[in-house]
């Protein structure tokens, strides 16, 4: 009989609201390419939400709770506890940061889970992916180059600040991600934009002012030479996806620039077979950009 | 202001007029109190007393072009117990919370936080805010978490849209078109997820 497979790694993983419905591309995306590094991702068993923008806002108790029940669910579990999400992300480090300093708030149902808060060390997935020997190992398994993509990376703001919080040694510069797709071939642009926000939480009640930052991004990506920005995180993936069209009438000029997410270029450049469908899922289609590419046919001919 | 000659404003005047929403007038004067900066630091834990004013907190701010105090505003009318002018006020709901300012402030002065906790506080007395829209987004989302322990996208939007009349003005055709695009690339979940543990929410929401 074969013996189980044992992955080379396991992680805790927490995907948060977002990738089981309008950032599915990402979480597809993320599965196939852990599976193909063969990093193991135990989801927390019966997550709950993080709170997002409307917990810190308006309850800052129930901040600290949602948080602290997810750190408490991955004492349980391997280490780290990586997160996709940047806002999922700076939510969890910065209760953790609290509660290790003696927050007083966590209700009994919650702190009878676990108190060890420290314990729990919790990584964006971007940065995971992007240690040394991560992208040693991507590049590795690296089959297809990325050449004829001119990227800038965009980082935004959750993942990175407060330093104190997201513990970044280069959170105004960040260079995992330019790192990551300079390996895979891809080349990569440098600009001064790839930790400033693009308004996510803003894009439901206030989109204008989405657009107002969001053209910003566009016209210094375009300024550097970019043909398509790489985001580390699906939140902006989709802010600077979804309303391209719309932002780019009101700039008075023409914008194209697809918007992937990391995990989506690494898949390309690895031939994971499922990557064409994620990239099917993006507003702004990539086709036009990948034709113009080395990437085989099958990978946009359907796009 | 005695020594103005001619028809020139004094430099206070002018200083202040160029800030919405509209400026004291001339003659009001401020009276400065300190107890509401008391009371707020030991509430909230930001140490708003430390600020001296610097401005690198607006300076790197995104979001100053559409707010009507800019970020050191806020605290400094914090200091000067100005509370009617902070509940008033537009910046409190359009921090995006990107901890720029957090990140560059010399003395760590949490903007994020006292913004947060200036929303909380206005929220629970169910007065009426500058951003209502922003408001009711989170309120409603709040509520799906409360549910579920999960947000369900669907029926956030779907709420949002009937009580804005994003679902019947205007609006609603390019609502519709994008939620139909968005069904079509499979990115539209028809049903929630909810958590199986749930007994905690009720006590964290009571």
């Amino acid at each position: 009989m074969k013996a189980k497979h044992e992955p080379a790694q396991r992680v805790s993983y927490y995907p948060g609201c977002s990738l089981e419905a309008t950032a599915r591309d990402y979480a597809e995306s993320i599965a196939g390419v852990c599976g193909r590094l063969d990093i193991e991702l135990v989801e927390l068993k019966d997550w709950n939400c993080c709170g997002a923008t409307a917990a810190h806002s308006l309850d800052h108790r129930a901040t600290i709770n949602l948080a602290a029940r997810n750190l408490a669910l991955a004492m349980e579990g391997p280490s780290p506890l990586v997160v996709p999400c940047a806002l999922c992300f700076n939510r969890l480090a910065s209760a953790r940061h609290e509660l290790m300093e003696g927050g007083s708030l966590v209700i009994e149902a919650i702190g009878r889970m676990g108190r060890d808060y420290a314990a729990v060390q919790v990584k964006e997935l971007n940065d995971f992916l992007t240690q040394p020997a991560m992208i040693a190992l991507a590049e590795s398994q690296a089959t297809q180059g990325l050449a004829g993509l001119k990227v800038v990376c965009y980082y935004g703001c959750q993942g990175q600040r407060p330093p104190k919080i997201t513990g970044k040694a280069d959170y105004e510069n960040p260079q995992g991600l330019d790192r990551l797709l300079a390996a895979l071939g891809a080349e990569v642009l440098d600009w001064p934009f790839k930790t400033d926000c693009c308004g996510a939480s803003h894009s439901v009640a206030r989109p204008d002012l989405v657009y107002t930052l969001v053209a910003r991004l566009y016209e210094r990506a375009l300024a550097q030479g970019a043909n398509c920005i790489v985001t580390g995180c699906q939140m902006c993936q989709a802010n600077l996806d979804m309303y391209q069209q719309q932002i780019a009438k009101e700039m008075g000029r023409e914008v194209y620039l697809p918007v992937f997410c990391f995990t989506e270029l690494m898949g390309l450049a690895m031939e994971v077979p499922q990557a064409p469908k994620w990239l099917g899922r993006h507003l702004v289609s990539p086709r036009a950009l990948l034709e113009r590419t080395d990437l085989p046919r099958q990978v946009w001919e359907r796009l | 202001m005695s020594h103005t000659t001619g028809g020139a404003a004094p430099e206070t005047a002018r200083v202040q007029a160029a800030a919405a929403p509209p400026p004291p007038p001339p003659e009001e004067v401020i009276r400065p109190s300190g107890r509401w900066l008391a009371q707020v630091e030991a509430a909230s834990g930001v140490k708003a007393g430390a600020c001296f004013g610097c401005k690198k907190c607006s300076n790197g701010c995104p979001l100053t072009f559409a707010m009507d105090l800019h970020p050191y505003q806020v605290v400094r009318y914090l200091q000067l117990g100005q509370m009617q002018r902070l509940e008033g006020c537009r910046t409190i709901w359009l921090c995006a919370s990107c901890q720029t300012c957090l990140t560059r402030c010399p003395n760590q002065v949490d903007l994020p936080r006292l913004m947060d906790f200036l929303k909380e506080t206005m929220a629970r007395r169910g007065q009426a805010v500058e951003e209502e829209r922003t408001l009711l987004f989170h309120q409603l989302f709040l509520k799906g978490v409360a549910k579920r322990g999960r947000v369900f996208e669907g029926e956030l939007m779907a709420g949002y849209l009937l009580k804005t009349g994003g679902a019947f003005g205007p609006e609603a055709l390019a609502n519709a078109k994008l939620g139909l695009i968005m069904f079509r690339k499979g990115r539209l979940k028809l049903l929630p997820a909810r958590i199986k543990d749930r007994a905690w929410l009720k006590e964290l929401f009571k």
